[in-house]
């Protein structure tokens, strides 16, 4: 018997120290622009798109499942296996397409931080420069350990929407008939706000950041088991946590009036007729986000593009031993809160600039991640089982497709 | 011109020709047989045809830039893949080895070649292996722009290379690494801290390469150095429960018993039972105590005298522990019963008389704690009284063990 509960115990401490990868990835997956997009959908169609998030729970859990495995077993971060298998140049050129990307993306990041901050009167011209210096700081003075306790706890406050979606007295009996019952309109608008809703789901430095962070917790081939169930309860508690925001906003807009709206921020303010809590709480949970995926981006961005390159990366490192990993950290935050000072600067079609380029760009990933976890030399008895195999496939062609949908819709709209 | 170098990207793709002067075909790849010529490049691998013809470095006339390989026996035998061979673009290129005298992991972008002419034909010779920007530069325009461009275009980088004799390549398959003739002979003389910090930095299966081939004793220091508990259980957990003791048996006691009860307690009673007896006791001793106990912090490597003894038989005493005398700095006497009475900072020793009684020497008060003591209170009295080493006794007051300064400093870092 108590070698039955040290063993327990043993489980249990195994499944601690694995906890942390999974939860955050999935999380920060809910960034100022995913709420947008659930905001947008729930305050136009109400709780028609409810259907979308099990499918689009399904892709999150394929795609991250994968990455969290290769760096268990290998050891080694995504761009890294990418280099080995597929050459320098190619790497180059996904490392190019990345910093644009999330070049775009921290922008969008530092829009949501001024955003929400303006909803409490606090001037742009005051909370971006403080964040990017908070966030340069944080990552710089911690430590790997001290960081992701933070970032845990950054997770946690995404309980704000599930908190402002009750207050929000949705119509419960709607919601969950929606939930499970798909409903296709062949209506434009419909159409592309589905493939919005799918096609930000995986954004391509998910996979980099999970893959690295797997890599850096330590986390063994033989502990996996546990760290499949941390990404998979991940990636259904961030759904939840976009459920909520859709009943919010299906709640408080569409029951009133469905509208088209353009910001995070509107469907905030759009909350207080049912009270300061739910707007607070609303507002609170969208600067959480955007300060959360602003620290993130610039981090993976930097650990993902030395390690592909071969430069000396990590905080642990001094500056002036990885001049080129502080330069790239700093310039995608300088870069990235200081143009959302300019104004009249086209944010925008910048944040439509980074939808494209995510689309370029995860094509490859997915394509090059599914290669490399069916290499015996890599993988051993890890490989993908043909079964899953086959799911991968499907789910990798869907997303392609929708992305490049999606990238399609953009241009058009850009024009 | 002739050059007296060449990289590993111009040869790549150069042509080749036959003793007539006719194009036969084009480089693919070259590489070395390590057993017979640690850095000559043996054979050249050149696509013509259908199949890779291989070419013998004696089947060579000359090498140049400009003009290609020139062959001067053109009875080439086609290309099977040879475990004896390392072969440059496909082994090396892109992948980790580990820098010597840098000490650290780096990825392999280029390669530099010398040519050297014995007066009957030209060979190739590794030089270095080139990392950085400068020959990220080489590929990302290999094969765009003519070499000598290349070649002018990179003068304002700074080049960035190891020499190939302080290169390591690391293979994790045994057999391969004897046909290679690999041997990590060159990391059993680093400072065992950097070399913990290269073995963090690669792959689970590298670094059970190296812990499996390098000498007990070096493993031991560098598996202590390792900062993560959890890597270094993972390490242990991945070798040979007998090659596992022969290692944790060259560690100290109270290491070698952190670490053991970082595994699951089959594996850490496998290795137990494949050491000898008088560490396994010592180690089984430990492990009895809780980690954050003054037990579970202490050593049993100190050197204790009856206290009667004189300077003479404390010289004595030093003399029967030298491996001990590193880290010694104070001794300890006991009575009859092994009940600790007195200790003697070391350097006293040096301005007394041969014959003076050591407990004349002793430290005024006498600073002990109980076995149980916790952790905090146990730093709070290395900070309190400046201590270096401090005795720890059961609950019979004899001597256990002792905590030592270094100890107390990874704890601190830890938090």
């Amino acid at each position: 018997m108590r070698k039955l509960l040290s063993r327990f115990r043993y489980h249990l401490l195994v499944f601690f120290a694995v906890i942390g990868p999974g939860f955050i990835t999935a999380n920060v997956d809910n960034d100022a622009g995913g709420i947008y997009t659930y905001s947008a959908a729930g305050a136009k169609y109400g709780y028609l798109p409810l259907w979308t998030l099990l499918p689009i729970t399904l892709v999150l859990i394929i795609t991250q499942e994968m990455c969290s495995r290769m760096g268990a077993v290998t050891g080694k971060g995504l761009s890294d296996l990418i280099r080995e298998e597929f050459g320098l140049r190619m790497t180059f050129l996904i490392m190019t397409l990345l910093v644009l990307a999330n070049l775009t993306n921290v922008m969008a990041e530092f829009a949501g931080i001024a955003s929400s901050l303006e909803l409490f009167h606090v001037s742009k011209y005051i909370s971006v420069p403080l964040t990017a210096i908070a966030v340069w700081f944080l990552v710089v003075k911690g430590n790997y350990a001290s960081v992701e306790k933070i970032f845990l706890f950054a997770c946690t406050i995404y309980v704000t929407y599930i908190i402002s979606g009750f207050l929000v007295k949705p119509d419960w009996k709607e919601a969950a008939i929606y939930s499970v019952k798909p409903k296709l309109m062949l209506e434009p608008d419909y159409i592309y706000m589905l493939i919005g809703m799918v096609g930000t789901t995986i954004a391509p430095w998910m996979q980099f950041y999970l893959q690295s962070a797997v890599v850096e917790k330590g986390v063994t081939a033989k502990e996996y088991a546990k760290s499949r169930i941390e990404v998979i309860v991940g990636c259904i508690m961030t759904d939840v946590v976009a459920f909520f925001i859709i009943v919010a906003c299906a709640g408080a807009i569409y029951s009133v009036a469905p509208k088209d709206i353009q910001t995070a921020a509107e469907a905030a303010q759009a909350l207080k007729p049912f009270g300061q809590y739910a707007f607070l709480l609303f507002s609170a949970g969208l600067f959480n986000a955007s300060l959360f995926a602003a620290c993130i981006l610039p981090l993976s961005t930097a650990y993902s593009v030395c390690e592909g390159l071969g430069f000396e990366a990590g905080l642990n490192r001094p500056m002036r031993e990885a001049p080129i990993f502080y330069f790239l950290y700093l310039l995608l935050i300088v870069v990235g809160a200081g143009v959302v000072l300019i104004p009249r600067f086209p944010l925008v079609q910048m944040i439509l600039l980074s939808q494209v380029l995510n689309g370029a760009l995860l094509p490859f990933v997915l394509i090059f991640m599914i290669k490399l976890i069916n290499k015996p030399d890599l993988m051993g008895e890890w490989v993908n089982p043909r079964w899953f195999n086959s799911v991968s496939w499907v789910t990798v062609v869907v997303m392609i497709g929708l992305t490049l949908a999606l990238v399609g819709i953009t241009l058009r709209g850009m024009q | 011109m002739a050059d007296n170098f060449l990289f590993f990207t111009e040869l790549m793709a150069m042509p080749v020709f036959d003793v007539k002067g006719r194009r036969i075909g084009r480089v693919k790849d070259a590489a070395l047989v390590p057993l017979v010529h640690s850095s000559r490049i043996d054979r050249i691998l050149m696509g013509g045809g259908d199949a890779w013809l291989t070419i013998r470095y004696d089947q060579v006339r000359s090498i140049t830039l400009d003009k290609g390989i020139s062959l001067s026996d053109e009875k080439l035998v086609p290309y099977h893949d040879d475990e004896y061979m390392l072969r440059i673009a496909r082994d090396l290129l892109d992948q980790q080895i580990i820098d010597v005298t840098g000490r650290k992991v780096v990825r392999v972008t280029d390669v530099t070649m010398g040519i050297v002419n014995d007066g009957v034909r030209d060979t190739l010779s590794l030089m270095d292996i080139d990392i950085g920007v400068r020959s990220i530069f080489r590929r990302l325009f290999q094969g765009v722009l003519p070499p000598r461009w290349i070649r002018r275009l990179q003068q304002p980088i700074p080049p960035n290379s190891i020499r190939w004799e302080f290169a390591n390549v690391v293979e994790p398959d045994p057999l391969r690494r004897l046909r290679l003739n690999i041997s990590y002979q060159k990391l059993e003389d680093m400072h065992p801290a950097d070399l913990a910090d290269i073995v963090e930095d690669l792959s689970p299966a590298e670094r059970e390469a190296i812990f499996e081939t390098i000498d007990s004793e070096a493993a031991a220091d560098a598996l202590s150095e390792v900062e993560d508990p959890k890597m270094q259980a993972s390490i242990l957990e991945a070798l040979e429960p007998e090659k596992a003791a022969d290692i944790v048996e060259e560690m100290a006691p109270d290491e070698a018993a952190d670490i053991l009860s970082e595994l699951e307690a089959e594996t850490s009673e496998e290795i137990l039972d494949e050491m000898d007896s008088a560490p396994k006791t010592e180690v089984r001793e430990l492990l009895e105590f809780k980690e954050d106990t003054a037990g579970g912090m202490m050593n049993t490597e100190y050197v204790a005298l009856h206290d009667n003894a004189s300077v003479t038989d404390a010289l004595a005493a030093l003399k029967g522990n030298e491996d001990l005398l590193e880290g010694l700095n104070t001794l300890f006497l006991v009575d009859a019963d092994e009940r600790l009475v007195a200790a003697i900072p070391l350097a006293r020793l040096f301005i007394a008389a041969g014959n003076a009684k050591l407990k004349d020497l002793a430290s005024e008060t006498l600073i002990q704690v109980n076995v149980d003591e916790e952790q905090d209170r146990v730093t709070e009295l290395f900070d309190k009284y400046n201590l270096l080493t401090l005795p720890v006794v059961d609950e019979d007051g004899k001597l256990a063990g002792v905590v030592t300064a270094d100890d107390i400093i990874s704890l601190l870092r830890q938090k």
